[in-house]
């Protein structure tokens, strides 16, 4: 059978001249009747011609060749990889929100409005911070978002002396990429011993020539910065800004309020922490949150309330300008609004609560396999790492491939940078006991097969659509169409 | 406060977090510690557990009540704007598809063995939309047409290394500005606007300004105005300066309409939002970028290519990612990473579902429809501002502002277009009118009614 039916064929490699999945009523004339031939397309392009029984299977049987979270324990680190609950789907896509259009009358729009409003709301009582705009499309767009709003910030001061962005090793790899988009050199500095942010290099690193600090909170070796107000002071003290970077702030959400570190800025992702599924690779959203000082640098427009009536208000004249075409990705905010509803301010926490108990539980039941690179209690993600004397030539990669056999999806894996053989595993709150042991026993038995059969793991994964990929083979000469 | 054990409104677990106070206690006893509490000590203790002023935990029946009170505030209207963002007609199909748990819940194809269906998804886009726009490359996606120019002008500005962008009137007003917000920080980089003359590029003006540090001419066609520009014309005289194209098609007009690669744009860029996603209030979009193959690695964010598995059988991968923050950190071309994958799993399963027959009448509906209405206007006395060539808008001259006329035909449940007067200061009486396939004739006839006396 496998012969016959083609497990991976392309749509066009199925595509039957004459066939198709949906038709319209005919046009009544030709479009030369309405354009000069010169203004018209002059070649048929190579779309698929597919039924739509043909176009449902082919697209249904390459969902089943994914893993997700809906069918295996998803660990990624730093993407918490969270259960995305079925209501939010089915209640943001009522229609009266999915039919709204962007510049319809705002009469029209006052539930969207309202939601987004109240979820601007709900997002300042958590963070503490004192406004957030909804703008930006994914946690990367949030950074640039903060990092301009900085920037306006400084020009409004008419401090042109200010160049630098500092960026510890233990970031998101967004954040370099980030402040050199928005036109800042880059100044990396190097984590302490114990992998937080060494204080000295930071001190030394300061200058009148810093405009930002962008710091990962919790970081990306899992653990919490604990001189944070002291490092607020320094930064401030040397008149530079505060930027947090909250993907992971499904640690802290609920537990402690970052504006109370003293931060001047940061973003937040909704597909992470706040529960909207991620699609595949997005769309996320990336609400950026800012305290009294940075709050009219945001992007216009915002959502305003005024007597009991909600608008979009453009006029913000120390504003950055606009991130994107329309306001943001409303779909996922709704979701992510539907979320902080279910919970208050009694049982919030338990989400950080339990993520941190899920993943220090992770760290210590695998610490003779595989220990984690800093041996201290971590928040919502352990950062693993192999003894190498100890595992064949077997190695980080490997082990991911081997879990997919055993019905896991693989941690973050070779992040952060600075863990050799690192793997970053988030469990999240949603995830029980009962999952994590299994979990458990299929890393610690890869560790035993590491010993007695490595082979078995290098060869992995043996039970996937396709064997291990050569990766470096699609570089080589890329075919990126048909 | 014993925070490990606090139990939530709804039982011993709240909402779905199912780690019971059973599980718990074996938990901390295995790491070691008698609370949560023990494992947060890294936190300033005196900033722990703030109080958090929240409204009441809905359960789902509540919080689907309270959902639809409030999407029920909302007024769907007879939607005659455009602007951006199209009201078109998606088929069952798709949403069907792209809902499905395996393409929702998974994330960014990082294992690529257990990721093959997000692959070859996005491996289809990337083609159909090649196959649409005639060009060389398309990446997986982008936030919105607006932030993909901003990166089509950014990489134009890397491939050439010179420093102005020139970029006509006739841009969509937001995607001038977020082309300002991402770029305009760059050192000695100029923006520079073309100005129209009768609703499509002044053509005198651009030749005059396409001096040899002009990098790229960032045009629309159609434009926000919903005219068509000479693309052909346009394209020999800034390739004939020295300079790149980056244009903004719209992907629905190129199933009739010249296509980038027929006119030479070296980057070209899109809205797909109108190929089977929901209007949303304007989000998410669907970025399109596509390039010339020569420009490849100036492309942002990920690509997905064809490789081996070791047995010598086609499969799917991200590749190229040597351009991407994660490897290449502050020299990345950009800091783009999640991105709009979803969104372009519903564009291919519509391009798929119509094909190019049906993609080319859905076209043809929405140039007829179109211009059926405008005759129906102007037969009633209406007049247009630009007597230019359109797709699937058109700006009316009305005798009243534009403002006036949404407000009234709002009250009776039609959305009359976009007021021109929100965006430039000599079009208050203009109204830019967006027509698709969705409407009926007695819509048509419903509106022209509605319009009577402005």
């Amino acid at each position: 059978m496998q012969d016959i039916l083609i497990q991976n064929a392309l749509s066009i490699e199925k595509s039957v001249s004459g066939r198709r999945g949906i038709r319209f009523e005919k046009p009544a004339a030709s479009p030369q009747t309405y354009l000069p031939v010169r203004y018209l397309r002059t070649h048929t392009p190579r779309l698929p011609q597919m039924s739509e029984l043909d176009t449902v299977r082919h697209f249904t049987n390459l969902s089943r060749q994914n893993y997700c979270l809906d069918s295996h324990f998803y660990p990624l680190g730093s993407c918490t990889m969270k259960y995305n609950p079925k209501a939010y789907d089915v209640l943001s896509a009522l229609e009266p929100l999915t039919q709204a259009h962007p510049f319809a009358p705002e009469e029209a729009v006052q539930g969207t409005l309202e939601i987004l409003y109240n979820l601007q709301e709900l997002l300042k009582e958590i963070t503490g911070l004192a406004a957030f705009t909804l703008q930006p499309a994914a946690g990367a767009q949030g950074e640039l978002t903060g990092i301009l709003a900085a920037r306006a910030y400084f020009d409004a001061q008419k401090d042109k002396k200010r160049t630098e962005v500092i960026v510890p090793d233990t970031a998101h790899g967004t954040n370099p990429a980030t402040s050199h988009m928005a036109g800042y050199t880059v100044v990396n500095i190097k984590s302490g011993p114990d992998g937080c942010v060494d204080k000295a290099a930071l001190r030394q690193a300061l200058s009148e020539r810093t405009a930002v600090v962008m710091l990962t909170v919790p970081n990306t070796v899992g653990l919490f910065e604990k001189d944070i107000r002291e490092i607020a002071d320094m930064v401030h003290a040397s008149g530079a800004l505060l930027y947090m970077d909250g993907a992971n702030f499904n640690a802290l959400i609920g537990a402690v309020k970052p504006a109370s570190f003293g931060i001047d800025l940061m973003h937040l992702n909704l597909h992470k922490t706040f529960a909207a599924p991620h699609g595949g690779g997005g769309p996320g959203a990336g609400p950026v949150g800012a305290n009294e000082k940075l709050a009219p640098f945001l992007p216009r427009p915002t959502v305003e309330r005024k007597n009991g009536k909600f608008s979009l208000c453009a006029k913000l004249p120390k504003s950055l300008g606009r991130m994107k075409a329309f306001y943001g990705n409303i779909a996922v905010c709704i979701r992510a609004y539907c979320f902080l509803r279910q919970y208050d301010g009694q049982t919030l926490k338990e989400v950080a609560e339990n993520a941190v108990l899920n993943a220090n539980y992770v760290r210590v039941c695998l610490q003779h396999a595989f220990p984690a690179f800093f041996n201290a209690p971590c928040m919502h993600e352990c950062v693993l790492t192999l003894n190498k004397e100890k595992m064949n030539g077997v190695r980080t990669a490997d082990i991911a491939k081997r879990l997919l056999d055993y019905g896991f999806y693989a941690p973050t894996i070779y992040f952060p940078l600075i863990v050799p053989e690192a793997m970053m595993i988030e469990p999240t709150e949603t995830e029980n006991k009962q999952m994590l042991d299994a979990f458990i026993q299929a890393m610690q038995r890869i560790f035993a097969e590491a010993q007695q059969e490595p082979q078995t793991v290098h060869d992995a994964p043996h039970a996937q659509p396709v064997a291990r990929i050569d990766e470096v083979s699609a570089a080589r000469e890329p075919n990126l169409r048909w | 406060m014993s925070p490990a054990a606090t139990a939530g409104d709804f039982g011993e677990v709240s909402m779905f977090i199912s780690n019971t106070s059973e599980d718990k206690k074996q938990m901390l006893e295995k790491i070691g510690v008698s609370s949560v509490a023990d494992l947060l000590k890294d936190i300033p203790q005196d900033l722990l557990y703030p109080v958090l002023n929240l409204p009441p935990a809905l359960p789902e029946n509540a919080l689907s009540a309270h959902m639809h009170e409030l999407a029920d505030k909302n007024k769907t209207l007879l939607n005659f704007i455009g602007a951006g963002c199209e009201e078109h007609f998606i088929p069952a199909a798709v949403n069907a598809l792209s809902s499905r748990g395996e393409f929702l819940t998974a994330y960014t194809p990082y294992q690529a063995e257990a990721s093959q269906g997000t692959l070859q998804t996005i491996y289809e886009f990337q083609s159909c939309i090649c196959e649409l726009f005639d060009m060389d490359v398309c990446s997986a996606s982008h936030y919105d047409g607006a932030t993909a120019l901003a990166e089509a002008c950014a990489a134009a500005l890397r491939v050439n290394n010179k420093h102005k962008i020139l970029y006509s009137a006739g841009l969509h007003p937001h995607y001038k500005e977020v082309l300002q917000t991402y770029l305009k920080h760059l050192p000695e980089l100029k923006l520079e606007e073309v100005p129209l003359k009768n609703g499509t590029v002044d053509l005198d003006v651009l030749k005059e300004k396409l001096t040899a540090e002009v990098s790229c001419f960032a045009v629309a066609g159609p434009n926000f105005f919903g005219q068509l520009e000479p693309l052909e014309d346009i394209a020999s005289l800034v390739h004939g300066a020295g300079a790149l194209l980056v244009s903004v098609a719209k992907p629905l007009a190129l199933a009739l309409v010249h296509t980038p690669g027929q006119y030479g744009a070296d980057f070209a860029v899109a809205e797909g939002q109108p190929l089977g996603n929901a209007m949303n209030f304007g989000g998410p979009g669907l970025g399109i970028f596509t390039c010339k193959k020569e420009y490849v690695r100036q492309v942002p964010g990920r690509i997905v290519g064809i490789a081996k598995d070791k047995d010598g059988k086609r499969s799917f991968v991200l590749t190229l990612q040597a351009r991407e923050q994660h490897i290449r950190r502050e020299r990345a071309a950009s800091n783009i990473c999640s991105n709009q994958a979803l969104c372009a799993l519903n564009a291919v399963i519509y391009l798929t579902l119509l094909g190019y027959e049906g993609l080319r009448e859905a076209a043809e509906l929405n140039l007829e429809k179109a211009h059926r209405l405008k005759d129906m206007l102007l037969a009633d006395g209406h007049k247009l501002k630009f007597d230019g060539l359109f797709f699937n808008e058109f700006v009316l001259e009305l005798n009243v502002p534009a403002k006036q006329v949404i407000r009234k035909l709002a009250k009776k449940g039609i959305g009359a277009g976009f007021d021109l007067g929100r965006v430039c200061k000599d079009m208050k009486n203009c109204l830019l009118v967006c027509v698709t396939e969705t409407k009926t004739d007695a819509d048509l006839q419903k509106y022209v009614q509605a319009m009577r006396g402005f």
